[in-house]
């Protein structure tokens, strides 16, 4: 190793803590424009449905624990249960499915 | 979500919320503690003392970043190499915060935007973006997630370094999908009760999918794939279908 790791550490650290803290730091009143209003007004629904799938059925063992956990998952946020026990929920079918079926 | 309002006094309010927040973060914590812990082996790889680690962690929040930098730092990269491989990893926290930026109240001062850009990670952006539908979001419900998502990540991180895989892989499965599930709690209930927001939420989820199997797209990593999707679905859904001009964040 030529490079010091703690260079390395806070390289990263500066460019990461850099990205999320300067738009938020910097952009201070609202803004105005309405395509960007709502433009921020769709990212974050989009950005983690992006996120969600197929990526879920992707993290578990078999895609099938993951698909029963995002249709579970769905059908557990549509009738109002909270995060929390979505959330559990959604790793106990896994838990389940995988127990079964592996 | 819990509804805060019309709670008697301030320091009151300010408490619950910050027990919301740390109620909010529980399930993010645990999952933290398994995607620290797979970091923590990566890291390990790559010559990191655990309280190396922990800082790294702590400082970043970043899975897809910080794994990609321990690959560079395990392969002898230079450190430009480092900062652009860390910016990419990480540029959709850019979008991130500046929706939270609108979130808060315009008052809120620099201190308090500092803070809650720091530990801005998909989760906390998710339930953040979440809570601060209809009315401006409170930090002190940031802060109580924070307070122990923050520990989960890092001591998870911390941890992997020192046991290496010692995690049954059915738990390790089972726990990933804690962080979707909580995904899925956000986007469903906006998605059934506004058809706009629902249709550009299956239509992410199929973008998605295509991407990860379309030629040149499958190539890029998830990172990069989602910060593209994110700003070319958000803009035509705010093109087509602008929100109404008066009024914040209608329904």
């Amino acid at each position: 190793m030529t490079h010091d790791i703690h260079i390395y550490i806070l390289v990263m650290s500066l460019v990461t803590l850099a990205i999320r803290i300067l738009p938020i730091t910097l952009i201070r009143r609202q803004v105005k424009s309405r395509f960007i209003r709502s433009f921020l007004y769709y990212v974050p629904y989009v950005t983690l449905a992006v996120m969600t799938f197929p990526a879920i059925i992707e993290a578990t063992r078999t895609p099938l624990a993951g698909a029963m956990a995002l249709v579970g998952g769905i059908f557990l946020s549509w009738i109002g249960r909270s995060m929390f026990q979505v959330s559990i929920a959604c790793c106990v079918i896994v838990f389940a499915v995988e127990q079964i079926i592996l | 979500m819990t509804e805060p309002e019309n709670t008697n006094s301030a320091p009151t309010r300010r408490k619950r919320l910050l027990a919301d927040g740390v109620h909010d973060g529980i399930p993010i914590a645990l999952a933290y503690l398994v995607v620290g812990f797979t970091l923590g082996i990566a890291a390990r790889n790559a010559g990191f003392t655990p309280l190396e680690g922990f800082i790294t962690s702590f400082f970043n929040n970043a899975s897809a970043g910080e794994y990609a930098a321990f690959m560079l730092v395990a392969a002898d990269a230079s450190y430009l190499e480092m900062a652009v491989m860390t910016l990419i990893a990480n540029a959709r926290y850019l979008l991130m915060s500046c929706v939270i930026s609108q979130r808060l109240r315009p008052d809120a001062s620099l201190l308090t935007r500092f803070l809650v850009g720091f530990d801005l990670t998909d989760e906390i952006f998710g339930i953040s973006a979440a809570i601060s539908q209809k009315r401006p979001l409170d930090p002190v419900y940031v802060y109580g997630a924070m307070l122990v998502a923050l520990p989960g990540w890092a001591g998870g991180t911390a941890l992997g370094i020192m046991a290496g895989n010692v995690l049954p892989s059915i738990a390790l499965s089972a726990l990933a999908v804690a962080l979707y599930g909580m995904f899925l709690a956000i986007i469903t209930p906006p998605s059934r009760d506004n058809h706009i927001i629902g249709i550009f939420v299956m239509a992410s989820f199929a973008c998605s999918f295509f991407a990860s199997k379309a030629p040149f797209l499958m190539t890029l990593s998830s990172g990069t794939r989602t910060i593209i999707l994110t700003i070319a679905l958000s803009a035509i859904a705010a093109f087509f279908f602008p929100i109404p001009e008066n009024g914040e964040n209608e329904k």
